[in-house]
Parts: C-alpha cells; sequence; structure tokens
C-alpha cells in the first residue's frame, strides 16, 4: 500500500472514530447504577427483545440490546429447500408485510436465473407493495402512539384502515398476512378487474385516513414534547450503520432504493421521497406519514396505466426450477428499509447460500447511540420509532 | 394556545364516536360467532383431496406421485403408495395413495402443493373452523377426512373448479383419442395380419378388450 493511501485511510479512521462509538455519558452524583433487564416479554418489545439497561436514576447510561429469542433457521432452512419452497417462509420474515418480502426474493432469484417478468405482473407488484407500505406505517404510527399512552385509539384507527387493505389482499392471494403471491417471473393469480375496482375504491378512501390521522395528532402538544429532540440520530452516523428507509430519509439523507435502483418499473411513476431535518422520533413519524401520501399517488398512477397481459412469464419453471451457477442479490425498498437477499447457485435445485440483509436488524444497532441520556420511558418510544418485526431481526 | 392540538385531537375522536350512530360504515366491528363475512373466493385455509363420482376411495385423483411430499416446505404430507393399480379418471391405470395423511398442525397454508399438483388432485378448502381437543389424532388427517367431492371444490372456488374440470375434459379427449387411433391402429394392423394370415385370428381378440378395458374403467369411475 503506498504512503498516500495509507494515510488517507488513517485520517479517515480518525474521522469515522467518533462515529463509531457511542457518545459517552457519565453518571451524576453518588450511587450505584440500576441493572435493569427490559424484556424478552415486555409489552413495548412487538415481540421478544431484551435490552440490558444500565441506570442512573432514570437515565439509561448503558444499553445492550440482546435478540436471537425468535431465531428460526430460517437460512439454513432455505438452503436445504428448492427455491419455491422459501417463498412461504419469505413471509414470515417480516410478518407485517410479506409480499414486499415475497418481492425481494423473487427479484434475486429472477436475477440469478435471467428471468422476465411481464408488465402486467410489474404493475401488481407495484400496486400490492404500496399497499404494503401504507398499511405498515399506519401500524407503526399507531403501535408508536399506543407506547406513548395513547392506549388503543390511534392504533384501532389505523388497524381500521389496514383492515380494508388486508381484504384486498385476501381477496387476491388467499391470505390476509402470509400472502406468498410472488413467484420468480411473475405473480401467482391475475387481479379480477373487480379487484382493481375495490382496490380503486379503498386507494380513494386513504388520504382521507391521512388527513383525519394529522388532525388527531399532528399539533398535540404532548406528541411534541415527547418526540421532538429525542432519540437523535446524525446523518453521519446513520450512513455509517447502514440504515435504510425512514430511519435513514428521517435524517436528512434522500436515499431511497426506489430512486436509486428504479427496480420493476419505478423509473415510470412521479413520486417524491420524504426526508426529515432533525433525526428524531418526530421526524420519523412525519416522515412516515408523507411517504404514505406519495404511496397514495404511486398506487394511483399503477392502477391507471395497468396494462393487460399474463401475469406469468411461460417460460417458468415451477418443477424441477434449477439456475446457472452464479450469484445475485436482490434489494428493494420495503416499508422498513433496504430488505436483500443474496443468492449462491451451484446448479443444483437448492440454493448454496442463501442470506437475507434485513432492514430492522440493521436500523436496530443504533438504539445505544439513540437512547443514552434519555429516560427510560424514552427508551421505549425511541424502539417504537425504529420500526422492527422481531420476525425479521432474528429470522 | 397551550392544549389546543390535544382539544383537536379530542374533537376528531368525538367525531368518531357520534359519526357511528349515523352512518352504517363506521360501524367496522362483525360480532364474529353470530355474524360472519362470507369467505373470498381465493381464500386458502388447509387442503383437501378432489374425487370424483360419488364413492371418495375410488373417485380420489392422486395417483402418489409425492410430489407434494417432497415440495412441501414444512413437510408435513405423509403418502404410502399402493402395490396394486386401479384406473384414474382418463382410464389409465394408476397407483393410488394408500396412505396420506396431512398434519395440519404443522401445514403452513402456502399452496405450494396445489401448484405443484400436476393432476388437480389437492385443493385448498375454505373451512377454518378446525379446533379440536384431540392435539395429535385429531389433527392429523387421513385421506378420508382429507377427500371432498369435485362438487365441494366447485361450490368454494366456483371459477378456478370450472377452469380445472375444462382442463381434464380436455385431457380426458385426447387421452381417449390416442386410445381410439392405438386401437385403431392395432385394429387395422390385426386386419392386415388376418388378410395376410386367414388361419390366425387370436392377435385381433386380445387387442379389443386391452384398449377397451380402461375407457369403461374411466366413464366409471
Amino acid at each position: 500500500m503506498s504512503a498516500t493511501m495509507e494515510s488517507a485511510l488513517k485520517a479517515r479512521m480518525a474521522r469515522q472514530e467518533g462515529w463509531n462509538r457511542p457518545p459517552h455519558v457519565e453518571p451524576e452524583g453518588e450511587g450505584e447504577l440500576l441493572e435493569l433487564s427490559m424484556g424478552p416479554h415486555h409489552p413495548s418489545t412487538h415481540g421478544v427483545f431484551r435490552m440490558d439497561v444500565s441506570l442512573d436514576g432514570e437515565r439509561v447510561i448503558r444499553l445492550k440490546p440482546v435478540f436471537g429469542y425468535l431465531h428460526r433457521n430460517h437460512e439454513k432452512i432455505a438452503e436445504g429447500t428448492s427455491y419455491l419452497a422459501s417463498m412461504p417462509y419469505t413471509d414470515r420474515l417480516d410478518y407485517f408485510c410479506s409480499l414486499t418480502n415475497n418481492w425481494a426474493y423473487a427479484l434475486a432469484v429472477e436475477k440469478l436465473a435471467g428471468q422476465e417478468v411481464p408488465e402486467r405482473a410489474e404493475y401488481l407488484r407495484v400496486i400490492l407493495a404500496e399497499l404494503t407500505r401504507i398499511q405498515n406505517h399506519a401500524s407503526t404510527i399507531g403501535f408508536l402512539l399506543q407506547e406513548m399512552g395513547a392506549s388503543g385509539t390511534p392504533l384501532m384507527y389505523a388497524f381500521r384502515e389496514r383492515e380494508k387493505i388486508m381484504d384486498l389482499f385476501e381477496s387476491l392471494t388467499g391470505s390476509r398476512l402470509m400472502c406468498n403471491y410472488m413467484r420468480f417471473g411473475g405473480c401467482r393469480v391475475d387481479a379480477s378487474a373487480a379487484w382493481l375496482d375495490q382496490a380503486h375504491k379503498v386507494v380513494a378512501t386513504i388520504p382521507e385516513f391521512i388527513d383525519e390521522f394529522e388532525r388527531f395528532l399532528r399539533s398535540n402538544e404532548i406528541l411534541m414534547a415527547r418526540t421532538q429532540g429525542m432519540g437523535v440520530i446524525k446523518p453521519e452516523l446513520a450512513v455509517n450503520a447502514g440504515l435504510s428507509g425512514p430511519m435513514l430519509r428521517c435524517t436528512g439523507v434522500g436515499y431511497d432504493i426506489r430512486k436509486v435502483d428504479s427496480y420493476g418499473i419505478y423509473d415510470r411513476f412521479q413520486f417524491r421521497v420524504p426526508v426529515g431535518d432533525h433525526g428524531d422520533i418526530y421526524d420519523r413519524y412525519m416522515v412516515r406519514m408523507l411517504e404514505m401520501r406519495e404511496s397514495v399517488s404511486i398506487l394511483n398512477q399503477a392502477l391507471k396505466d395497468i396494462p393487460g397481459g399474463p401475469v406469468m412469464d411461460p417460460k417458468a419453471k415451477i418443477r424441477n426450477f434449477r439456475p446457472k451457477p452464479g450469484e445475485a442479490y436482490g434489494r428493494i425498498e420495503a416499508p422498513k428499509g433496504e430488505l436483500g437477499f443474496y443468492l449462491i447457485s451451484d446448479g443444483g435445485p437448492n440454493p448454496y447460500r442463501y442470506r437475507v440483509r434485513p432492514p430492522s436488524l440493521i436500523n436496530l444497532t443504533i438504539l445505544e447511540d439513540m437512547c443514552l441520556g434519555h429516560n427510560v420511558a424514552d427508551v421505549v418510544l425511541i424502539f417504537g420509532s425504529v420500526d422492527i418485526v422481531l420476525g425479521e431481526v432474528d429470522r | 394556545m397551550l392544549g389546543e392540538g390535544i382539544i383537536k385531537g379530542m374533537a376528531e375522536t368525538a367525531r368518531n364516536f357520534f359519526g357511528s350512530f349515523v352512518s352504517k360504515e363506521r360501524l367496522i366491528t362483525v360480532e364474529y360467532p353470530e355474524q360472519r363475512i362470507p369467505t373470498f373466493e381465493n381464500a386458502r385455509v388447509f387442503p383437501f383431496l378432489v374425487y370424483d363420482g360419488a364413492d371418495w376411495e375410488a373417485g380420489l385423483r392422486c395417483v402418489a406421485c409425492q410430489i407434494c411430499e417432497k415440495e412441501c416446505p414444512p413437510k408435513c404430507i405423509y403418502i404410502e403408495k399402493s402395490k396394486e393399480k386401479k384406473p384414474d379418471y382418463a382410464g389409465k391405470l394408476q397407483i393410488y395413495p394408500a396412505k396420506f395423511d396431512i398434519d395440519v398442525s404443522v401445514c403452513m397454508s402456502c399452496q405450494i402443493c396445489v401448484e405443484v399438483c400436476p393432476f388437480e388432485a389437492i385443493k385448498m378448502n375454505t373451512e377454518f373452523e378446525l379446533a379440536t381437543d384431540d392435539r395429535f389424532g385429531g389433527l392429523l388427517l387421513d385421506r378420508q377426512k382429507l377427500a371432498r367431492s369435485n362438487e365441494y371444490y366447485h361450490s368454494i372456488h366456483p371459477t378456478e373448479a370450472a377452469e380445472v374440470d375444462a382442463r381434464l375434459a380436455e385431457e380426458k379427449a385426447k387421452v381417449e383419442a390416442k386410445a381410439k387411433a392405438a386401437a385403431e391402429a392395432a385394429a387395422a394392423k390385426a386386419a392386415a395380419a388376418a388378410q395376410a394370415k386367414p388361419t390366425d385370428t387370436a392377435s385381433p381378440k386380445t387387442d379389443t378388450p386391452k384398449s377397451g378395458t380402461p375407457q369403461s374403467g374411466g366413464e366409471g369411475a
């Protein structure tokens, strides 16, 4: 290595050192620290997740996230079964957004096998992914407000909307949550004209719901007092930690894989990427609200333009699917961030290596940086604003 | 003014509360055991085996090819092949499942078995109230418990079942045409042989029942 390169590397490492280490918080006054184990069965943890917290009074001095309680061996199971048989397992990663999981996996396999996707299937994928994004953001905000103490009402309003979208999913794919809808080279079944009509009707009611939700909470003093300036992430740290999705965009970094990669047919739609400014919980909340509005606009365009035709590549094989040897990484902008599937094929019926890049896990890694110096009650809020699903964190 | 935002939010809640007395669409709760939402046509819960005709055992479409057993992601299907053969819907002699069990406590309702089945023999049911107090025997369904008639399939998935029936009829016609052609060719060959050797009449007699039996069996099944 040349001397200039070495010095550049050293300078870069010195610059990064401050970002990579969590800020040090000193306890105030005398006395011992209180070690508290929050979880794994804590109502605020959205599943089974534990935080080992060291407290000085109410202030958090240290926080260690402990995960793995829901480990189900997803990646190893996928290496032992056929490509198709992993598809229903991907539903169970992030069980709020099974359709985007399906899409990411299908995209990776399509890259691996060099398959084409028919036009209509691409449109259906976009429609379903955006519906998924809306219902995920709505319920995330609902859960966040529940953790803030607004017990029930906002969550029920969010779930009322979610239910309409779930009904759409069920009538098309057969299941509310575990949709298992996308296949390598298209989608499993075609959407009827009646379904598209119904989707039109549901999408038309969503802006009204978002308006209602904003009137309901946007200027709420309690919400603002508890979220503004809380759990701040700096853009440098966010980029260095590999955050993605609303967690990254709330810091002001306008990185959206729909724009950067324009996978599928996202380059055909007009939409904006909302970014925050402060990187606090309120910005994350607002970014999600605005993303729902953008999703509605994408949905309106997609439902208007959807062409006819087949939904499945006629050359696609269901049985005896063996992609040629090689590797592929397919990534999409899932509601929670960048969801990627990395596959290596050795030409056999099952993948040689199968790896998921879960947005929830990677967004969770900077939990300590966000929580230090705040109170225990705020840890619950900060954790809720990360928007994780433990099925995806532990896999 | 401090508290203005909270009051605005409360007004929204009140609008929803009083609105539910006026507009029916705000009342979204369904009181389940008494009221029921009809299931969607595409809904899927657990698989069942389709049979044609009146007798479930004779009419099972399954030929125990074991593709679903291999492809099933959680491996909840257990199949044992039969020793002897029986005629299927098109009249071909096929193996049938001597044992076909599905453990519905393991099944994850993914519909992969339906997609990979080349014989349209396994389909998804929409029945969801399967609670039982027997956690082992009650959840391991054998082929008799799994068998449902084609009429039942038509009643739960009408569009899909009509497509399947059309496809099966087409295949049956193809098989029958092939069998007929084969029989005719055999007859012609036999006639030619008979013309060449007028004394030897044994071969056409043995040929005719061979091609005839599966056809009649197919109509019966």
